[in-house]
């Protein structure tokens, strides 16, 4: 399903004339530069070196007069220059959500995070991810789901029904970064004959053992991860296909004073395809553990340091459908703790088989009470020629987005 | 609570957070703090189980990926929100935090005080010792100077419109803090104070966190 603007424009507005009175609203206007430092592939002519892009994220709180019932409802547009995928919509959150006594239910369009690690983030599989929104892959979709959360004295147990799924997203031919040929989001199949409405469920149990914290889970159904079919005689573009999986996950985080110890682990019983696209069964083992120590007032001054590392681990080795199998991150995270909130983090990760480096910086600042300025730079660097990041290799950018919140 | 930063040259940012609290007997306050203002962090929210002497519990919500961070609470100097005030300056104040002794009496600004020097017992302060005088007759702290790792005069804090509510808790209305080295200065205005308000422990979890608005 493509939520197309004309839909979310309408959505928008009902919500407008239903919720007048006693109202929160907030949210953001931010208009984005993307400059890409080299020119496009040869065989990406339809490509441009600068992409201007506006977006918008409004959310609505409604207490609705109670200390346990609410409805949020947060949608999202972006408008992009030229890539008619990233110009795009999304309700990353429509939902009802009452507490009881001891459990609380959660209603409708919403978005979950799993998980403790910074390089990727294996565990979190309840929402799709927006993924012509950055990168990184932290900007999610809406999922609808009907979820239950229990408090109990061993801990909380959230209990997720899933009914009906959102594909990635993919940017268009004349959009950058992206992989070459382009992925074409109108040719999909799916391993479940209910297509996008298979019934997804997931469990997840966490507790807190004072410095320690564990999360377990267990996801069966669609994979939010997609596997890709080579262009056939009469395409040249990649095709996807949704497999079935089943994951049980782990994530755990040691905190002790100055340092994180964090762990993330998955186990996934799914469909993979071989080079020729013919579908095989596939077990298979990924984890990412690493640490975070932070400095606390350097030089004497009010600013902290952190230091990151993280390694990357994928049993499948480069046969991997993961772009990390045998990599290592190493960050740095700089606080101001200043007034205007500027901070830092600047990360590689380093594939230690092909010596593949992803670059970014990221280094945001606040100005004028209600404004604020992000800078990223991402490099995709010494990219192997087999490489699943094929395609991206003359994809550097530098981005600078300007919000004003309200 | 509305804090007003201002640096040197007058220049002022303000910043809004609801607080919440839970007085636990024998250990330090549960507490949850919700960011309204600046806008661009709003929805933010931190939970902390603060101790006396043992390392403070803290963790943070970041609305916009819907994560909860648990985080490293080495960092008690460090400043809250770019403010004046320290994390140990705010956080909850309990007997056991400083090793005590008298000095003498004063009168400040006409009220009779005691003048009390207190030691921080706990790892990481960002201070050696603070002077503080402490209000004879009701027992409440009118002023605190602080003196950094140097032992050099680095802040001093001001309560100004003391009211006492349910007939027993005496509340500032205003704590102003300067500090001496850079010339900056917050002031931390307080309103709407309630208590008794039937929070338990429950509304201080990683899913209360989650909720928090």
């Amino acid at each position: 399903m493509k939520i197309k603007l004309k839909a979310i424009l309408t959505v928008t507005t009902l919500a407008l004339t239903s919720f007048q009175s006693m109202a929160d609203w907030s949210g953001d206007i931010t208009l984005q530069d993307r400059y890409f430092l080299h020119d496009p592939l040869p065989q990406n002519p339809q490509q441009h070196n600068n992409y201007l892009s506006i977006s918008s994220e409004i959310e609505y709180y409604n207490d609705l007069d109670s200390d346990n019932k609410s409805i949020t409802f947060t949608p999202f547009v972006r408008i992009d220059q030229y890539d008619d995928e990233r110009t795009h919509g999304d309700i990353r959150e429509l939902q009802y959500q009452q507490v009881f006594d001891s459990w609380e239910l959660r209603l409708g369009i919403s978005k979950v995070y799993w998980g403790v690690t910074e390089s990727q983030h294996l565990v979190d599989v309840i929402n799709q991810t927006d993924n012509v929104e950055n990168t990184d892959g932290e900007d999610k979709l809406g999922q609808p789901m009907i979820k239950a959360s229990f408090e109990r004295d061993w801990g909380t147990v959230d209990v997720f029904i899933l009914p009906y799924f959102r594909e990635r997203t993919f940017q268009d031919v004349d959009g950058r970064p992206r992989s070459s040929p382009a992925v074409d989001t109108d040719q999909v199949d799916y391993e479940s004959t209910d297509n996008e409405q298979n019934i997804d469920y997931a469990m997840r149990w966490f507790r807190y053992f004072g410095d320690l914290e564990i999360g377990l889970a267990y996801f069966n159904g669609t994979s939010r991860e997609p596997l890709f079919r080579r262009p056939t005689n009469n395409t040249n573009s990649l095709s996807l296909y949704y497999p079935q999986m089943q994951q049980a996950s782990i994530d755990a985080q040691l905190t002790t004073e100055e340092w994180l110890w964090k762990f993330e682990a998955i186990a996934r019983d799914w469909q993979n395809n071989d080079s020729n696209d013919q579908l095989f069964d596939e077990q298979f083992f990924a984890m990412t553990g690493g640490f975070e120590y932070t400095f606390v007032g350097v030089f004497e001054s009010d600013a902290d340091i952190g230091l990151v590392s993280e390694y990357l681990y994928d049993n499948r080795g480069e046969e991997a459908t993961a772009i990390f199998q045998n990599d290592i991150m190493m960050g740095l995270r700089l606080a101001m703790n200043d007034a205007d909130s500027s901070e830092a983090l600047f990360g590689v990760i380093y594939d230690l088989d092909n010596q593949e480096r992803l670059i970014s910086l990221e280094a945001s600042t606040r100005f004028a009470e209600s404004w604020t300025a992000t800078l990223e730079i991402r490099g995709f660097n010494n990219i192997h020629r087999l490489s699943r990041l094929k395609g991206i290799e003359e994809d550097d950018f530098v981005q600078l987005d300007i919000a004003y919140y309200f | 609570m509305k804090m007003i930063l201002k640096n040197k040259q007058g220049q002022t940012n303000s910043r809004e957070v609801h607080v919440k609290t839970l007085e636990v007997i024998g250990d330090g306050d549960l507490g949850l703090s919700i960011f309204n203002t600046p806008k661009d962090i709003k929805g933010t929210a931190s939970l902390t189980y603060s101790h006396a002497l043992k390392p403070d519990e803290q963790w943070l919500y970041l609305p916009a990926l819907k994560r909860v961070k648990r985080i490293s609470s080495k960092n008690k100097s460090g400043p809250f929100m770019g403010s004046e005030f320290a994390y140990e300056d705010i956080s909850s104040q309990e007997v056991a935090k400083y090793t005590y002794k008298y000095i003498n009496d004063e009168i400040l600004n006409g009220i009779d005080c005691f003048v009390v020097e207190r030691y921080p017992a706990y790892k990481h302060s960002g201070y050696t010792r603070q002077v503080a005088w402490v209000n004879k007759q009701e027992y409440r702290a009118e002023k605190i100077d602080f003196y950094d790792r140097k032992n050099v005069l680095l802040k001093t804090l001001t309560y100004t419109g003391y009211q006492q509510y349910l007939n027993k808790f005496w509340r500032a209305d205003e704590m102003y803090m300067t500090n001496h080295q850079t010339g900056k200065s917050t002031t931390l205005s307080w309103d709407d104070y309630q208590f008794k308000t039937g929070l338990t422990e429950k509304d201080f979890n990683r899913n209360s966190l989650k909720r928090a608005k």
